[in-house]
C-alpha cells in the first residue's frame, strides 16, 4: 500500500526535477519546483499515515506554507528578471558564466 | 677612585642632537632657508660643548693614578644573548681621551672655517647637519666601551663620508665618488664585523656572560687560541684598511676629494681615516701577542706610504696631492703601530691631524680665492696675493715633510726610529725614502702654487685672501702644526715624552732602546733626505716649471698605476657581469620557473574547469541533483 504512494511521490519528484533541468521558461521552472515540493508532501503524508503519527502531517502543512512564500518571492523575482531583459528564457540570465 | 661618571654621554650626544635639530630645521625650511647666522650658531654649539666636556674628562683623568686611569658610563643593556652581553656604554681612557681632544678641537676649528667657506652655498643647513653628525659618529667610535658600540660609530662615519663626499649632488662624478667611498668601506667593514665575531667566538667561554667591552676582553684575551687571535687581528686590520685607506682599499680616499674642501679636512684630519689606527691601537694587547699580524700591518702600512707618495709626486689637482699625502702618512701610522710602537703611531695621528687640517684648509683658501680652480699648473705666484695663506701652507708643508722643529718631524721620526730600534730596518729604509718623496711633493705643491710667475693670468687677477672667519682657524692650526711636536719631545732632546707617558696605561708597549748615536745618525739622515727632497723640488719647480706631458714611469704614476682600472677590470666588472648573469639568466629561468610554472598550471586547470561553469541555472540544478543523489546513495549505504 505505502509503496504505491511512494512510487507516485518519486515519479512526481522526478518530473519536477526534469522540468527544472530541461525547461527554459522560468515560469515552468517555478511550477516544476512546486511539483517537487508536493511530491515531498505526498511522501510525508504517506509516512504519517503509516506510522500513525501527526509529525508528517505537520511537516506537510509547513511545506505548503513555505511553498506559498516561495511562490510569492519567486514570482516577484521573475517580474524583476523580466524587467531586466524583457524575456523569460532562463538561458538569457547567464551572468555566472565562467 | 670612582670610575663611573654620568657626563661621558654628552660628548657624542651634543653634536648628534645638533645634527638632529639642524636637519629638522633644514628639512622644514627647505624652500625658504633660515638665515645662515642661525645655522652657524647652532652648528657650533655641539662641537664646542663636546670640547668642553672633553676637557673635563681630561682634567678628571689627570687626577687619577696613572695605572687605573679610565672613566666609564653604562647607559643601558643593549642586548644580551647567551654569553654575549653588550652594554650601551662609553669608556674614556688616555687613548680615547687623546683622540677626543684633537677630534673635538680640530673638528670645531673646521666648523668655524666652514662658516666662511660655505657662505652663500645652497643647502647650508644640511651641510652643517651632516658635519655635526660626522663629528658625533666619530666620538661614538672613539668613546664606545667595546667593539660593538665602536661599530655604530664605525658605520656612521662611513655613512657621513658618503653624504658629504657627494654633497654637490648635481654632478654625477661626485655621487659616484660618494658611492665608491661607501662601497669600498663596506668591504672593510665586513672584515671588521667578522673580526669582532671571531673575537667573541674565541672568548665567549672566558667571558662567560660578562659585558663584551674592552676591559673584559683585555682581561680574558690570553684565552684566545693562536689561530683565532691571528684571524681576529687580520680581519680587524682589513676593516682598518677600508676606513683608513690602506692597500688594497685606499682607492676611495683620493676620489673623496669631490666633496667641499672642509669635508676633506674633516675626513683626513679629525674623523674617519684615523679610526683604523685608533682601532689597532685599541687592540694593541692582541697585536702585541701576535707579532705576525703586527708585521703584516707594518708592511702594508709602509708599502701604502711608498705607493701613495710616488703617486702624489705626479698629481695635478691640489686636493689630490693632499689626499695621497694623507694615504701616505696613514701608512706611516700603520707602520708605527705595526712594529708595536703604538704611542709613536698615535702621536703621528695627533700631529698629522693638525698639519693635514691646516694644509686642507689652506688649499681650501686657495681654491676659494681662485673661485674653484684646483689645478696647480694653473696657479703660480700667489704668494703676493695671499701672503697669509702662503705662510700657513709653508708651515703645513714643512710639518708634513717632517722638517725640524715642526710637528711632523717628531712624530714621523719617532716611528722611523722605533722601526729601526725594533729591528725592522727595511721598513726604516723605505720610510726614510718616503720622507724624501713627501718633502718633494709637498714643496712641489708650494712652489707651483705660490712661487714663480702666474700661469693663468685671469684667475690670478681675481685671487684674494679669504675672510677672517677662515683665516683665524688657519692661524690656530699653523701654531698647532708648529708646536704640536713638542708635546712628545723624546729624551734625545731632553724632553719627557709627555704623550707617550700619557698613553702608556692604554697601550701594551715594550720600549726598545737603541744607542743615542744610532738615534742621532738616523735623525740626521732623515733630515738630509728631507732637505734633498725640498731642494730637488725647488730646483725643478721654483723658477720656470715646464708643464709638459709626462711619459714612461711618471705617466704611470700620474695615472695612479692604473689601480682603479685594474680593480674595475678584475673586480668590479666581473662582479657586475655576475650580477647581470643572475638578474638576466638565473633569476628569470631558474628562480622564477617554479612560480611561473605554478601559475601556468592553474591557468590550464582553470581552462578545463570553466567548461562546467556554464552560467545557466539549469546546469547548476543538474549539478545539485547529481550531488544530492550521490549523497543520498552514500547515506543509504551507511544505514
Amino acid at each position: 500500500m505505502i509503496e504505491d504512494y511512494l512510487v507516485l511521490s518519486v515519479i512526481l519528484f522526478c518530473i519536477g526535477i526534469l522540468g527544472v533541468i530541461s525547461r527554459r521558461n522560468v515560469f515552468t521552472v517555478l511550477m516544476s519546483i512546486e511539483l517537487m515540493l508536493n511530491a515531498a508532501n505526498l511522501a510525508f503524508v504517506a509516512f504519517a499515515r503509516l506510522n500513525e503519527t501527526m509529525d508528517g502531517q505537520i511537516l506537510a502543512m509547513m511545506v505548503i506554507a513555505v511553498a506559498a512564500a516561495e511562490a510569492a518571492l519567486g514570482l516577484a523575482v521573475i517580474i524583476l528578471l523580466h524587467r531586466q531583459k524583457g524575456r523569460l528564457d532562463s538561458n538569457v540570465f547567464s551572468l555566472l558564466k565562467g | 677612585m670612582e670610575h663611573t661618571v654620568n657626563y661621558l654621554v654628552c660628548i657624542p650626544l651634543l653634536p648628534l642632537a645638533g645634527a638632529f635639530v639642524l636637519g629638522m630645521m633644514h628639512m622644514f625650511t627647505c624652500k625658504n632657508p633660515l638665515p645662515e647666522k642661525l645655522y652657524s650658531f647652532l652648528a657650533m654649539l655641539g662641537p664646542l660643548g663636546s670640547l668642553i666636556f672633553t676637557l673635563i674628562v681630561f682634567a678628571t683623568l689627570r687626577e687619577m693614578p696613572a695605572e687605573s686611569r679610565y672613566l666609564t658610563q653604562d647607559l643601558f643593556t643593549w642586548f644580551s644573548v647567551g654569553d654575549l652581553h653588550v652594554d650601551m656604554g662609553f669608556f674614556a681612557d688616555p687613548l680615547s681621551t687623546l683622540f677626543l681632544l684633537f677630534v673635538t678641537f680640530i673638528g670645531s676649528l673646521i666648523h668655524i672655517y666652514s662658516i666662511g667657506y660655505m657662505a652663500g652655498e645652497e643647502n647650508f643647513g644640511k651641510y652643517f647637519a651632516y658635519f655635526n653628525l660626522f663629528l658625533g659618529s666619530m666620538l661614538i667610535l672613539v668613546l664606545g666601551n667595546g667593539p660593538v658600540v665602536m661599530f655604530i660609530g664605525w658605520e656612521a662615519v662611513g655613512l657621513c663620508s658618503y653624504l658629504l663626499i657627494s654633497f654637490y649632488t648635481k654632478e654625477r662624478d661626485n655621487v659616484l665618488a660618494g658611492n665608491k667611498a661607501f662601497i669600498v668601506n663596506r668591504v672593510g667593514d665586513l672584515g671588521f664585523v667578522l673580526g669582532v665575531a671571531v673575537l667573541f667566538w674565541g672568548l665567549h667561554s672566558a667571558l662567560g656572560g660578562a659585558g663584551f667591552d674592552y676591559l673584559n676582553i683585555k682581561a680574558s684575551a690570553s684565552s684566545l687560541t693562536g689561530g683565532a687571535g691571528l684571524a681576529v687581528c687580520l680581519l680587524l686590520f682589513l676593516g682598518a684598511t677600508g676606513k683608513s685607506a690602506q692597500i688594497p682599499l685606499y682607492v676611495w680616499l683620493p676620489d673623496a676629494m669631490a666633496g667641499p674642501t672642509p669635508v676633506s679636512a674633516l675626513i683626513h684630519a679629525a674623523t674617519m681615516v684615523t679610526a683604523g689606527v685608533y682601532m689597532v691601537a685599541r687592540f694593541s694587547f692582541l697585536y702585541a701577542s701576535f707579532p705576525l699580524a703586527g708585521d703584516v700591518v707594518a708592511w702594508v702600512g709602509i708599502l701604502t706610504a711608498l705607493l701613495a707618495a710616488i703617486i702624489g709626486c705626479f698629481q695635478r689637482d691640489i686636493k689630490k696631492i693632499l689626499a695621497y699625502s694623507t694615504v701616505s702618512q696613514l701608512g706611516y701610522m700603520f707602520a708605527g703601530v705595526g712594529v708595536a710602537a703604538y704611542s709613536a703611531g698615535i702621536f703621528h695621528v695627533f700631529t698629522h691631524s693638525f698639519f693635514k687640517a691646516l694644509l686642507f684648509l689652506g688649499a681650501g683658501s686657495v681654491i676659494y680665492g681662485l673661485h674653484h680652480e684646483q689645478d696647480i699648473w694653473k696657479m703660480g705666484g700667489l704668494k703676493k696675493k695671499m701672503p697669509l695663506t702662503w705662510i700657513v701652507m709653508v708651515i703645513g708643508a714643512l710639518a708634513l715633510a717632517g722638517f725640524p722643529p715642526f710637528a711632523g718631524f717628531f712624530s714621523k721620526d719617532e716611528i722611523l726610529f722605533m722601526a729601526l730600534a725594533k729591528g725592522h730596518w727595511m721598513i726604516w729604509l723605505i720610510g726614510v725614502g718616503v720622507a724624501g718623496l713627501t718633502a718633494f711633493y709637498s714643496f712641489r705643491l708650494i712652489f707651483l702654487v705660490f712661487h714663480g710667475e702666474p700661469r693663468d693670468q685671469k684667475s690670478y687677477e681675481k685671487a684674494h685672501e679669504p675672510p677672517p672667519v677662515m683665516t683665524i682657524p688657519l692661524i690656530i692650526l699653523a701654531v698647532g702644526a708648529t708646536f704640536a711636536g713638542f708635546f712628545n719631545l723624546p729624551s734625545f732632546f731632553a724632553g719627557d715624552s709627555m704623550v707617550s707617558t700619557w698613553l702608556a696605561p692604554s697601550l701594551l708597549e715594550h720600549h726598545s732602546e737603541a744607542s743615542r748615536v744610532t738615534e742621532g745618525v738616523a735623525m740626521v739622515l732623515s733630515i738630509a733626505v728631507v732637505l734633498l727632497g725640498i731642494f730637488y723640488a725647488w730646483k725643478t719647480f721654483a723658477f720656470k716649471p715646464q708643464d709638459k706631458p709626462l711619459t714612461g714611469f711618471a705617466k704611470w704614476a700620474e695615472d695612479k698605476f692604473y689601480v682603479d682600472e685594474f680593480y674595475n677590470a678584475f673586480i668590479v666588472q666581473p662582479w657586475i657581469a655576475f650580477g647581470r648573469t643572475i638578474s638576466n639568466f638565473i633569476e628569470p629561468n631558474i628562480v622564477d620557473f617554479p612560480i611561473k610554472g605554478t601559475a601556468w598550471l592553474y591557468g590550464v586547470l582553470g581552462m578545463l574547469f570553466k567548461v562546467f561553469q556554464a552560467g545557466y541555472v539549469r546546469v547548476y540544478a543538474i549539478y545539485m541533483v547529481i550531488g544530492l543523489s550521490l549523497m543520498s546513495i552514500f547515506l543509504s549505504q551507511s544505514l
